[in-house]
């Protein structure tokens, strides 16, 4: 046991990380990235308590409303670190090799795994700064009532684990293309796709099988559920998974539920979903990443 | 236990259809200085990535210490001391953090690394630098630093790839005590140059590369006295400098003639009763010599011939 820590202990004092945080620390960039946010949080709640005060007039800080402000905070916060990831991110790797430092330390004795895991663990670090930075606006909702620890705690570690996945597709795209500028870009590209794309995709579905009922080829009870797979991967919907306990999800694929039986979704909600589906893909880019970093020969045979 | 540092057999290096290096062989024995000599574009980059485990060869092998580094690439890189042509350095740390870094990412403790860092930046004249930013430092510092890098995990060999480039003379001189101080410390040093005089007077042997093949290998002496074997006759005329090098090109023993302005520039392989019958049969063509003599060989020549033996293809 404490071997475990101590080596835990001793992968997280390593140089690489080490020489990260410094250099992270030292650029004004972060110092600005961190203003920025604030002040980007700061005027979302904003918008969102002056709206509900206006409309609801001077005692309208109930629980309902604290509930929907958690909510659409939640969201304001999720789209902020998808934005902030890539970007922080995608240019661990390359920047080093444009700045030409990456040879000097891939002739170290530190492994691949090493640094591409110290370079993800790190920017986390400092996007986790950032986003505990604005714990003090959650508070304000928090003092209404109406939102359990439990939520805020679950939604916090959504947000942690997305730090992840965007991370380790920065890291991978940051490691396969030799300009940052590409791989943020393609980055993005891939998070746009997350949250869009995914939704697009669903869209077409789901048109195309309303289209194909309302032709009368098919029952009016066919049930096309598959095509929620595509909203459980979009990361705004297994956010809204974790707030909503009913079965909205019915509703998003026209499925009648009279029989009140039990579907897929019942037992393995969005969010469940959402991050089984990530773990894999995440640790595919780490994998990779890891992989390429490095001019490996093959084995033979 | 090999007696060789490095050993390269039939190394070949393509990207895409472009043939970097074509098939290169040589060892280096342990304690050598070895210059790794070329004009740009050569292959001599190309190799020491290789040796430094950053670049996998197309064909053939490389071995450290009788170890390949594309099986060993970690055992070969704990051997290493890496210096590349071009580099870059953290901005944001300071001279002793950036030692920090490089040792500690090779596992050397925090502990040894404050006793060594000093010593370190005391051998490459940094010590009155060691808080300032990597930052503020000349080109020259830089250059210096990234040696004392390369040294923090007290490497057996050096690879290090145009060191003195780049740098004002004062740094160069600076640059070459440091290195004779590290040939006296028995270090196998592998140093590349496009400048082969700026290599002369501390290496032991010298391998020529030129268009990915290497021209000449061997001990500095040695090379030199083969070619003294062929002598460059100046030959400085007032005028029809074309004509004679028609004329000298079906002269005995000449075995080539470069046109230098005035002069003319005769690689000979004749002795001296040759060198007087040569001289007679230009005067009797009727040319007017100004001057007639045997070059001082000198390394920068050696350089040369070799070379221009080797590009005649293009
Ligand atoms: N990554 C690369 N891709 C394509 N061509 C390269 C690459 N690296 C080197 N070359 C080419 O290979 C040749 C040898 O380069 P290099 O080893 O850097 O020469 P040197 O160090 O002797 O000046 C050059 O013609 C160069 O343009
Ligand atoms: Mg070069």
């Amino acid at each position: 046991m404490s071997k475990s820590i101590q080596a835990l202990k001793q992968f997280f004092l390593n140089p690489v990380i080490d020489k990260e945080y410094r250099l992270r620390m030292r650029t004004s960039r972060s110092m600005w990235t961190l203003l920025a946010y604030l002040i980007a949080m700061g005027l979302f709640a904003g918008v969102i308590f002056s709206i509900v005060g206006i409309s609801s007039g001077r005692n309208a800080y109930d629980n309902e409303f604290s509930g929907i402000a958690f909510i659409v905070l939640s969201f304001a916060q999720l789209g902020l670190i998808a934005f902030m990831s890539p970007g922080l991110t995608a240019g661990v790797v390359s920047s080093e090799r444009e700045k030409q430092t990456l040879n000097l330390l891939l002739t170290t004795q530190q492994s691949s795994f090493t640094i591409i895991v110290s370079k993800l663990l790190s920017s986390i670090g400092f996007i986790l700064l950032i986003v505990f930075a604005s714990l003090p606006l959650y508070g304000i909702v928090f003092l209404y009532g109406g939102i359990s620890p439990d939520q805020l705690l679950s939604v916090f570690a959504f947000f942690i684990f997305n730090m992840f996945v965007f991370g380790s597709f920065g890291i991978l795209f940051s490691t396969l293309f030799k300009r940052t500028m590409m791989a943020v870009i393609v980055t993005y590209g891939v998070v746009l796709f997350m949250f869009a794309g995914t939704g697009i995709i669903y869209l077409l579905f789901f048109s195309g099988y309303t289209n194909y009922i309302h032709s009368g080829n098919a029952s009016q009870n066919l049930d096309f559920s598959w095509i929620l797979h595509f909203l459980a991967i979009n990361p705004a919907f297994a956010m809204f998974s974790l707030f909503d306990t009913g079965d909205w999800h019915l509703s998003l694929a026209n499925v009648n539920n009279s029989s009140g039986a039990k579907g897929y979704f019942d037992y393995v909600p969005f969010w469940l979903e959402y991050v089984l589906f990530y773990t894999i893909m995440l640790v595919l880019a780490l994998v990779a990443a890891i992989r390429k970093l490095r001019p490996v020969k093959r084995r033979k045979g | 236990m090999s007696e060789y540092m490095i050993e390269i057999n039939g190394l070949k290096k393509n990207f895409g259809t472009f043939h970097a290096l074509k098939g290169i062989d040589f060892s280096i024995k342990k304690g050598t200085v070895f210059g790794f000599v070329g004009p740009n574009g050569a292959g001599k980059s190309t190799t020491m990535s290789i040796l430094a485990t950053l670049m996998l060869p197309s064909e053939g092998t490389a071995k450290v210490d009788g170890m390949d580094v594309t099986e060993q690439p970690h055992e070969v890189r704990k051997k290493i001391g890496y210096m590349p042509d071009f580099f870059g350095v953290y901005d944001q740390l300071k001279t002793d953090e950036y030692l920090h870094f490089y040792g500690g990412s090779y596992g050397i403790p925090r502990k040894e690394r404050e006793q060594l860092i000093p010593q370190l930046l005391e051998l490459v004249n940094l010590s009155d630098k060691r808080d300032a930013y990597v930052d503020s430092l000349s080109r020259g510092m830089k250059q210096r630093l990234c040696l004392a890098r390369c040294l923090v995990h007290d490497p057996e060999l050096l690879i290090l790839d145009e060191p003195a480039s780049g740098l004002d003379p004062r740094a160069r001189i600076e640059m070459r005590e440091i290195l004779k101080e590290l040939k006296s410390m028995g270090k196998t040093i592998i140093i590349s140059s496009h400048i082969l005089p700026e290599l002369a007077e501390m290496v032991d042997e010298i391998g020529v590369i030129e268009h990915g093949e290497m021209v000449a290998v061997g001990n500095i002496n040695h090379i030199q006295q083969q070619l003294m074997a062929k002598r460059q006759l100046s030959i400085k005329t007032s005028s029809r400098q074309d004509e004679l090098k028609l004329f000298l090109n079906d002269q005995p023993h000449v075995q080539g003639v470069f046109i230098d302005g005035q002069t003319l520039e005769v690689q000979f392989s004749g002795q001296d009763v040759e060198q007087a019958a040569l001289l007679k049969a230009i005067l009797l063509a009727g040319f007017e010599v100004i001057s007639y003599q045997e070059a001082q060989t000198d390394l920068e020549d050696i350089f040369l011939a070799i070379t221009r033996g080797g590009g005649a293809e293009q």
